[in-house]
């Protein structure tokens, strides 16, 4: 019996504090603490969204969005962006399991605040907390030769191909 | 014993080099390809042209679309430096002395034919003109 009061408590009960801390600090980091979206693992998606621009990933919209995009590949932004119908299948599933309503909530809480899900928004750069997030980004970084467009993320986010999105 | 790896080295790549040249890869296959269709398209083709290539990379088309009037467009004047996408993403040099690894995917190449023919020229390339962009970007 005299063995438990060898234990130093003191110690034990800081170190349990710290380890309490970080445990909801870095959960907050992974889950919605709106700076890291996990990116593209799917090779085939990587090579087929990641060739004319970053592989966005796909918590960053919602399913309905991803499926009317890849609805309308044919005028992708402009662009004709077609695919063979098995590929569009197999990005399509890859994207919905992982969007922002599905399999990606975790790190999109904040992301769909105030987004009509049914409306199947096409442009993350629309979505309110990107934008209210890119408030203080002057017109003239936007225009930088560096820059040039809205979706060139790692122009300023330097490890946005890893997932992360911070300032 | 440096000699000796020197010279073993040597033979290897020899080898390397001479069954590189008798059996066709993938990129001979796929100009061969194009070869045979450009000749049933116009009897007259006889062989692609790495001038005619380089002429169809630089010239600017008016048919397609007002934001890419030509290849070098996006992927710059210099096949052997890297261009970059509209939407800012870099894109490897095309040049195969720059890019030693492209143009092995036959799909690939034709996809991005597909492509960007459609946005340049407002419509299809046709075989010769392929075989003779491609044979351009090989030699660079």
């Amino acid at each position: 019996m005299k063995i438990t009061t060898k234990i130093p408590t003191r110690p034990l009960v800081l170190g349990l504090l710290v380890l309490g801390f970080s445990a909801i600090v870095l959960g907050r980091a992974q889950a919605g603490g709106g700076h890291f979206y996990s990116p593209v693992a799917d090779p085939v998606v990587k090579e087929e969204c990641g060739s004319c621009h970053l592989a966005f990933a796909p918590s960053m919209l919602p399913a309905s969005s991803w499926k009317r995009m890849m609805g309308e590949l044919k005028n992708h932004f402009g662009d004709d962006a077609s695919v063979d119908a098995a590929t569009a299948k197999q990005i399509t599933d890859y994207l919905v399991a992982n969007a922002a309503d599905t399999g990606g909530r975790r790190f999109s809480e904040k992301l769909l605040r105030g987004v009509s899900v049914a409306s199947a928004p096409q442009r993350i750069t629309e979505l309110p907390k990107w934008v209210s997030e890119h408030r203080k980004v002057p017109d003239w970084e936007w225009r930088h030769k560096d820059v040039r467009t809205k979706a060139n993320c790692v122009a300023c986010h330097a490890d946005a191909a890893r997932g992360y999105y911070d300032e | 014993m440096r000699q000796k790896l020197t010279l073993t080295l040597l033979a290897a790549g020899l080898a390397l080099a001479m069954s590189g040249a008798s059996s066709a890869g993938p990129r001979e296959d796929q100009l061969a390809t194009y070869a045979s269709a450009a000749k049933s398209a116009n009897p007259t083709f006889t062989r692609f042209a790495v001038e005619r290539g380089k002429t169809l990379h630089t010239q600017a088309f008016a048919s397609g679309k007002a934001d890419t009037p030509a290849c070098t467009t996006c992927h710059g004047k210099e096949p052997r430096a890297a261009g970059r996408t509209p939407a800012g993403k870099a894109i490897e040099p095309m040049a195969l002395s720059a890019s030693p690894n492209r143009y092995t995917d036959p799909a690939k190449v034709e996809k991005w034919f597909k492509r960007n023919c459609n946005e340049v020229l407002g419509r299809d390339c046709s075989a010769q003109e392929k075989g003779d962009w491609l044979s351009f970007m090989l030699t660079q």
